[in-house]
């Protein structure tokens, strides 16, 4: 019997814009029923590639086979009349509708609405993701906002389904249920694609993998036979950086506190802090897990003071400062590093001198209310020098810097700023793996001076790296901060979907929190 | 389907050569609407454009149009940069010539040489308690600053015509809505013999100067600037919006103010229904013109001023509408805002 013929090939796909070339002689072959990696950087070009697949970029170059046959995807209904589904990184649902109105929006066929909710429950529970198609997405989990997408795509029978780093959102034991269900789609035939920087997901999931740097393709591997390093290696052309934490010596005093803050949230979608105590020591680094979209936004708005509390609720260096506005927690010593770097962090048109002012405008930058703009650029510069951010010069505009130099030039102008206290959320998301290893060492380093640091992340694996303690926050409940050597990440995972010791209930994977 | 999409890197140049292009269009479109009325297109321009300036009086005539404009955009240019849409510089005026008319009438046939810098004073600050009123709407009841301002505009019409018919009617004034004329100490003194220039011009050029350097050089333009470009930055680095608001309307309001006694305390002489022609309106183009740039609303305001004074010209000579002006006006902000979406725009290339 011949072998049968690839689900998809690309051959030779190259796509040029204006200032750089996403794609350059990508070829790659996707069997039917196989679990591909994509692996690469940010800005390694994959999701142009996937955008390309799914018929929502045009390719000036290559040719793609479907099932043999050369075709050519016009949009991405032509893309779902083939078979092909897309679940994107960033969800495309109405908040305020339910789960199979959503669907039903992006079916291209007439459809009845009690049948198609039927056949949503029928699919989600035959493949492990059980869904209630009436209620309304608003009041989703984010794990349960991507079910509905991925059922959205099933429900049209998918011959490839294209998942674009799916569990940046999900927790641990989420992943785990995800990965069920993916082999079991790909045992019934449908070949996926898994778009990914995370190498252990890849070598746990995927049959076979393409990696890619720079739009181009540097080497295909089975990930089973390959180990993280070497697959980094070929991901980074390089050793994996690891970080060092040396061992603080300072005393040991208590820099921020917070003690039982509540707040109700303005937005009716956000969520509503409870009775959230924690603490912070000079010279230590508190880690947060926990899924964006659990108060992660609304603890961050009230410690940085953009919104602002009961007095006696948050403590710098034993000074009640819940009252006080952003810019006066600022002058106390307060820095925040936040997870939006253009529009939050930095002005995007704005030069990177003038984005130094933004905070930095203490730093003597001004006399009589005029600014010294040679001031604001000579600190520019030394930021730009210290931090190793890769642009244009002081007058470069911020949007012009990869995400990764913009975060090194943010981190380093708050940290220049000599804090007490510095919050950082997000700190490596969207960051390259040299970048993201820099910057985790700087935040060691900083801490190990005596400043106190808290972070925000989604990523249970950074925050194992850089911090000492790790508390969870949750429907926005926070559990109490534990050394990391006394957890791992299996507990925290737990905790994150709401499970905090003192309610633990038996779980479904038969763990007890630690 | 959206025929434009975003460009990557917005070109400073054209920023600068949008106006030029939107002038260029202009006189294309107006060569056209005069050839439609049948009238040789070389021959308007030169009666709009040219004869204005062919005589000292016409240079002088100008000077004084655009003073009015370049002062009320320099107020107004702080405001649009923090993204704080003050459309009602025109009852600002209003309110600042009626608090200096007021002044005026009061100290009437007092021979103090303080009754100008008093009807300066209180011009200005009736101006700004005329811009305080929507800050004091947005801060406290978060209405919409671009209909407060609009609306507050036809108020101070209103009363600005209670007053003339009433109150200060001049008893002499054969029931015309009109106060008295203003003494010779009530006015600005004339500055160039044979012409109305007066010294209200260094009114003008001082805040030209001043808005230069805070532009330039001033902590608080810059967290305008940053308010207006990016709100959770300037939230992010502590910066007040409520100040932002505040700051804007008033010192908008107060240099609208300030052209509003400029014109009462000057060529009109008195408080009537047309102390303004309505240069709170055409001072928004004149601001978008000059690129929100101090010394860029000078040339734009001289323009601006120009096309008052060629559309009075165009009426004598040409017999055309009063409409021209208007016309001109809203043809120059009409390619300037089309001009200007391509700045940061350009077209999407059709997907085939």
């Amino acid at each position: 019997m011949p072998p049968p013929d690839p689900r998809l090939q690309l051959l030779h796909i190259t796509k040029r814009y204006p200032s750089v070339v996403a794609n350059s002689d990508v070829s790659l072959t996707v069997m039917p029923g196989e679990i591909h990696a994509i692996l690469g950087e940010n800005g390694a070009g994959k999701s142009t590639l996937m955008k390309i697949i799914y018929g929502a970029v045009k390719a000036d170059d290559g040719e793609m086979m479907w099932d043999g046959r050369q075709v050519a995807v016009a949009n991405p209904a032509q893309a779902r009349k083939l078979g092909i589904g897309m679940v994107f990184q960033h969800f495309s649902l109405f908040e305020t509708l339910s789960v199979v109105e959503n669907i039903a929006l992006v079916l291209d066929e007439p459809f009845d609405l009690p049948a198609l909710a039927a056949r949503v429950k029928e699919v989600s529970e035959r493949y492990g993701l059980p869904l209630d198609p009436y209620r309304s997405v608003h009041s989703l989990s984010v794990g349960e906002r991507q079910r509905v997408e991925i059922v959205r795509c099933l429900l049209q029978d998918p011959k490839l389904l294209i998942l674009d780093e799916p569990t940046s959102v999900l927790t641990p034991q989420a992943v785990q249920k995800l990965f069920e269900t993916l082999r079991r789609l790909a045992s019934e035939g449908v070949s996926i694609l898994y778009i990914s920087h995370k190498l252990h997901e890849i070598k746990s999931l995927c049959d076979s993998a393409t990696i890619m740097r720079g739009g181009k393709v540097t080497g295909t591997a089975i990930p089973r036979d390959e180990t993280p390093a070497s697959l980094a290696r070929m991901m980074i052309g390089r050793e994996l950086p690891v970080c060092e934490a040396p061992l603080y010596t300072g005393e040991n005093r208590p820099i921020l506190e917070v003690d039982r803050l509540s707040l109700v949230s303005d937005d009716p979608f956000g969520t509503t802090l409870e009775n959230i105590s924690l603490t912070v020591n000079a010279g230590e680094i508190l880690g947060i897990a926990g899924i964006s979209g659990n108060g992660q936004a609304e603890l961050l708005a009230a410690l940085s003071g953009e919104c602002t509390g009961e007095r006696e609720s948050i403590w710098l260096a034993g000074e009640a400062i819940g009252h006080l506005d952003a810019g006066q927690r600022r002058a106390k010593g307060l820095v925040f590093v936040p997870e939006e770097r253009l529009g939050r962090g930095a002005v995007p048109a704005l030069s990177l001198s003038r984005n130094a002012l933004l905070t930095a405008h203490r730093q003597g930058m001004k006399q009589w209310g005029l600014v010294s703009y040679r001031k604001a650029k000579e600190f520019a510069e030394q930021c730009i020098a210290r931090f190793d951010v890769r642009c244009g010069g002081p007058e470069a505009a911020a949007r012009s810097l990869s995400g990764g130099n913009l975060q090194k030039f943010i981190v380093g102008r708050e940290i220049m700023l000599a804090p007490k206290l510095m919050i950082v959320a997000q700190p490596t998301w969207g960051v390259d793996v040299g970048a993201a290893a820099f910057l985790r060492q700087t935040l060691l380093d900083l801490s190990r001076t005596g400043v106190a640091i808290l972070v925000i992340s989604e990523e249970l694996e950074e925050l194992f790296e850089i911090s000492d303690r790790i508390a969870v926050l949750a429907a926005g409940k926070l559990s109490a901060a534990q050394s990391k050597a006394a957890t791992n990440a299996e507990s925290v995972g737990l905790q994150m979907s709401g499970l905090f010791n003192e309610t633990a209930q038996p779980t479904e994977s038969g763990h007890a929190p630690a | 389907m959206h025929l434009l999409e975003p460009r990557a890197q917005p070109s400073q140049l054209m920023r600068w050569t949008a106006p030029l292009i939107a002038i260029v269009a202009t006189l294309l479109a107006g060569s056209f609407l005069f050839w439609a009325l049948d009238k040789s297109p070389i021959a308007s321009f030169q009666v709009f454009f040219i004869e204005p300036l062919t005589t000292s009086y016409g240079w002088s005539e100008l000077l004084i149009k655009a003073c009015p404009l370049i002062l009320i955009a320099q107020g107004l240019a702080i405001g649009f940069k923090a993204r704080i849409y003050n459309i009602g510089a025109e009852g600002q005026l209003i309110i600042g010539a009626l608090f200096g008319g007021g002044v005026a009438i009061y100290f009437d046939g007092s021979d103090s040489a303080w009754v100008i810098p008093a009807m300066v004073v209180a011009g200005a600050l009736g101006g700004a308690l005329w811009g305080a009123l929507p800050a004091l709407l947005k801060t406290r009841f978060n209405a919409e600053e671009t209909l407060t301002t609009l609306m507050l505009t036809y108020v101070a019409t209103f009363i600005l015509s209670y007053m003339v018919n009433g109150p200060w009617r001049d008893p002499e004034g054969m029931n015309f809505p009109q106060s008295i004329m203003f003494g010779d100490n009530a006015l600005f003194g004339i500055l160039l013999e044979g012409s109305r220039v007066n010294t209200s011009v260094f009114i003008t050029l001082f805040a030209v100067l001043a808005f230069w350097l805070f532009n330039a050089r001033s902590f608080l333009s810059y967290q305008l600037e940053v308010g207006g470009q990016a709100p959770a930055a300037s939230r992010y680095a502590g910066f007040s919006a409520k100040q932002t608001v505040w700051f804007s309307l008033v010192i908008s309001g107060l240099t609208a103010g300030l052209a509003g006694v400029g014109e009462v305390a000057g060529p009109v002489g008195q408080l009537n229904l047309n102390i303004s022609p309505g240069y709170g309106f055409a001072a928004i183009i004149v601001a978008y013109l000059g690129r929100l740039h101090a010394l860029g609303i000078v040339l734009a305001g001289c323009l601006m001023a120009l096309i008052y004074l060629g559309g009075e010209a165009a009426q004598v000579s040409l017999q055309m509408p009063a409409a021209i002006t208007g016309i001109f006006q809203g043809m120059l902000l009409f390619f300037l805002l089309g001009a200007d979406a391509f700045i940061d725009n350009r077209l999407r290339k059709p997907i085939r």
